[in-house]
């Protein structure tokens, strides 16, 4: 990472007030650790040895971050304050786990989200008590929904003021319980190792999620013995990764009967790391598939059997093939309301197979004929094995028919930039970038015309619908993944929501690439205003928006503006170039156009508005 | 839409703060609902038995079943309804006894629902009864006669008749 030099904000490791030094060891026991140290802690000096078969004394801040390289964690996201004090201090001459200061704690849960997603590892934001704590929780409750791996870690008061309406006190395992995998209240010390242990575990393993620790300041910053566990093993969490033989048996069988059968994927394929197991299915049986927002990438949209996204906004060929089809089989989706409209109109003659790892999420929304609990990586390979080519001529026909009549359109109007024609010159020359996505309609225009072909190549917040979300993401994303190219395609809505986050972002010299879909207005919910409230246009006007470019000056970052078509491919180019710090480009694109095909919200998915033209 | 049906839940959790109001959280942030809640600890110190009672139709049960299993502190749950069992409920009764000629009269009518008295004052006393949820409210309903100053009940606690758990 070139652009990575540690200078401002990472804590000044040229001036240690500690000494940590990796240090060489031969026991097979701490070899499979992997990065145990040895460490030095002012008249304190411990072998490695030692520290892990007597266990020595360090605070509780200490132990956290011990924990967290353990753990594997190289980034921890956070805004410093009162109650966290001791943990940021036990990160400053920290080299291993590095600290990235964001300007918001919302822009922290976010970037640990962002990384979570395009890596695959947990992310890690850390805040301090009350409004450090509620700032994070649209990050929380945006990863929850998602099912992202993620630890959250807050401080909290001291615990003789817990509960005494203390300076910056909340309680925040109230406040996040519902949007949460778990959550630990640490009062003492001698529970830090365990909790960071199990608070892993659980993020990682099964349905995925964010857990919160919250530690009382004085739990941080006592010392004592501890002992990180080798391994986790809850009696009340075990969860089924190995899908029932008799089920896939049974699905198997509905495969082989189906005459208008789809494959659905959802996120849960790109969480289960199973996308190899999804093509391979496909290629294996031939038959058609949708993939959704989350899962967009899981299979190649350039590919034939490929009907593109399904739902509100997705491809009128995904949405009659649900209404037409006899099989549905989901994999890691979780029939969203986004998706099927209207319950009672949505496939009403297909059998349904759903696969996934919760089976909270089965038979929640639509009945299941054949439910499989399991991870989709584990029980495709199964399945994979008792499945061939499908003998569905006459409806891959029809799917390719419908493929060629509806593909997603759009006019251009005059000499203005339409949004869809930027994504698609953003495709046209980003197209192996990780595109992370805001919330609105560049997210939709952006999902429809961008046409990813690999899994964590499209990172949005699908579920909670989070705007903000994109740019610190990004910049999570662009850490975790640093010899990639990270696209920011963000609204202008959403793009100031969290703006300061360019900050950091400028500070690291991140190349990031944030084209913003300028279009002066809430542009969805403009549209929603002009289709169903009678263009009442009710605090949607963004003409008041600054000048970004200029903005983006100010900031310290390169800052382009493109108000003509002929423009915006120059702009593009220019912006390739500019490795050193990010690159914004203000996109300033037709006001009042909509994003098409669209379902009405209540309505099916037979009743689809292809354009209003 | 099938019908709705009273299901009790035995759900064995982990004895630590916070684990009730996880489970309360789950029914309130669906709209589902709490006929009744009993909290306590067993044999293990380590572990609390909730016997919770609920109602809704095979969907809803469906997903109160799941989502109290998806709860990391849940180390079990049983839906007692789906065999036979055994329940019980605890009623606390303090019936005035102002009129001292009624004070034989209660104490027959105590008699029919097996109700021991605990606790007696010149003008009280105070009477136990356990039974299913039929037997309390006949006996609510006749000790109102008399005058019933104050009612505690504990929910319902339950188990699966038989030798397995």
């Amino acid at each position: 990472m070139e652009w990575y030099h540690g200078k401002v904000g990472f804590g000044n490791i040229s001036k240690p007030k500690r000494a940590i030094k990796a240090a060489s060891f031969s026991s097979p026991k701490l070899e499979r650790e992997g990065f145990l140290l040895s460490i030095t802690y002012g008249t304190k000096n411990v072998s490695t040895t030692v520290y892990e078969e007597i266990g020595m004394e360090l605070s509780g801040a200490q132990i956290l971050v011990d924990g967290l390289k353990r753990e594997g964690v190289e980034y921890i996201f956070g805004v410093n304050g009162g109650a966290a004090m001791p943990i940021f201090d036990a990160l400053y001459d920290e080299t291993e786990v590095k600290l990235i200061p964001m300007r918001h704690e919302q822009g922290a849960s976010h970037a640990a989200d962002g990384y979570a997603r395009a890596t695959g590892k947990v992310g890690v934001a850390l805040a301090t008590s009350g409004p450090g704590a509620t700032n994070l929780v649209t990050g929380i409750a945006t990863a929850y929904m998602d099912s992202i791996p993620m630890v959250a870690i807050t401080g909290q008061v001291m615990t003789d003021f817990i509960g005494s309406d203390a300076f910056q006190e909340c309680d925040v395992i109230g406040v996040t319980r519902p949007i949460c995998k778990h959550s630990y209240l640490i009062k003492s010390c001698d529970e830090i190792a365990d909790v960071t242990a199990e608070a892993f575990h659980i993020a990682s393993t099964g349905k995925q999620g964010p857990v919160i620790i919250d530690i009382a300041k004085d739990a941080q910053r006592e010392e004592t013995q501890f002992q990180y566990p080798e391994t986790v093993d809850l009696r009340s969490y075990k969860p089924q990764v190995n899908g029932d033989p008799v089920q896939i048996e049974k699905a198997a069988a509905l495969i082989k009967e189906a005459k208008c059968p789809m494959l659905y994927a959802g996120g849960g394929v790109v969480l289960a790391n199973a996308s190899e197991e999804l093509r391979k299915l496909t290629f294996n049986t031939q038959i058609p598939i949708t993939v959704t927002l989350m899962g967009l990438g899981a299979f190649p949209e350039t590919h034939p059997l490929a009907m593109e996204m399904p739902g509100m906004h997705g491809s009128c060929c995904a949405n009659y093939a649900f209404t037409d089809a006899d099989l549905i089989i989901a994999i890691g989706a979780r029939f969203d309301d986004r998706v099927t409209g209207d319950l009672s109109k949505f496939a009403p003659n297909a059998k349904k197979i759903h696969i996934d790892i919760d089976p909270s999420c089965i038979g929640k929304n639509v009945p299941v004929d054949v439910p499989i609990v399991g991870d989709a990586k584990n029980v495709l390979t199964e399945l994979n094995k008792l499945v061939g080519t499908a003998d569905i001529d006459p409806w891959r026909n029809q799917i390719q028919e419908w493929k060629q009549k509806y593909p997603f359109e759009y006019e251009q109007k005059g000499n203005k930039v339409m949004p869809q024609y930027v994504i698609e010159k953003i495709y046209e020359h980003y197209s192996d970038a990780i595109v992370v996505a805001d919330v609105g309609q560049h997210q939709m225009w952006a999902a429809q015309y961008f046409k990813f072909t690999e899994p964590r190549n499209w990172l949005n917040s699908g579920g909670l619908g989070t705007m903000g979300f994109s740019l610190p993401a990004a910049i999570g994303a662009q850490l975790g993944c640093p010899d990639k190219t990270v696209v920011n395609i963000n609204g202008d809505g959403s793009y100031i929501m969290t703006i300061q986050e360019l900050v950091p972002a400028i500070t690291m010299k991140l190349p990031l690439k944030i084209f913003i879909i300028n279009n002066m207005y809430l542009g969805m919910v403009r549209q929603w205003q002009e289709l169903f409230h009678d263009k009442r246009y009710a605090a949607v006007d963004y003409h008041d928006n600054p000048d970004f470019a200029l903005l983006a000056q100010a900031f310290g970052a390169t800052g382009l503006r493109v108000e003509h078509p002929e423009d915006v491919e120059p702009a593009l180019l220019k912006a390739k170039g500019i490795n050193d710090g990010p690159v914004v480009i203000d996109f300033i694109v037709d006001e009042e156009e909509n994003v098409f095909p669209m379902v009405p919200a209540g309505k099916g998915l037979g009743d689809v508005i292809r354009g209003l033209s | 839409m099938s019908k709705e049906e009273r299901h009790i839940f035995s759900v064995m959790v982990e004895n630590r703060f916070g684990v009730l109001a996880r489970v309360a959280g789950l029914f309130s942030g669906r709209g589902f609902n709490i006929d009744s809640l009993n909290v306590a600890e067993t044999h293990d110190k380590s572990v609390s038995q909730i016997t919770l009672v609920t109602h809704g139709d095979a969907q809803i049960i469906d997903q109160i079943y799941q989502h109290l299993n998806r709860l990391i502190d849940v180390i079990d749950v049983t839906d007692l309804s789906t065999g036979t069992h055994v329940e019980r409920e605890l009623l606390l009764l303090k019936i005035s006894t102002d009129d001292p000629r009624k004070r034989a009269e209660i104490l027959q009518v105590a008699e029919v629902f097996r109700a021991r008295v605990i606790d007696t004052k010149p003008a009280s006393l105070v009477l136990e009864i356990t039974g299913d949820e039929g037997k309390l409210e006949a006996a609510i309903e006749i000790f109102n006669t008399y005058g019933i100053l104050e009612l505690a009940r504990t929910g319902k606690i339950a188990m699966m008749r038989g030798d397995t758990k």
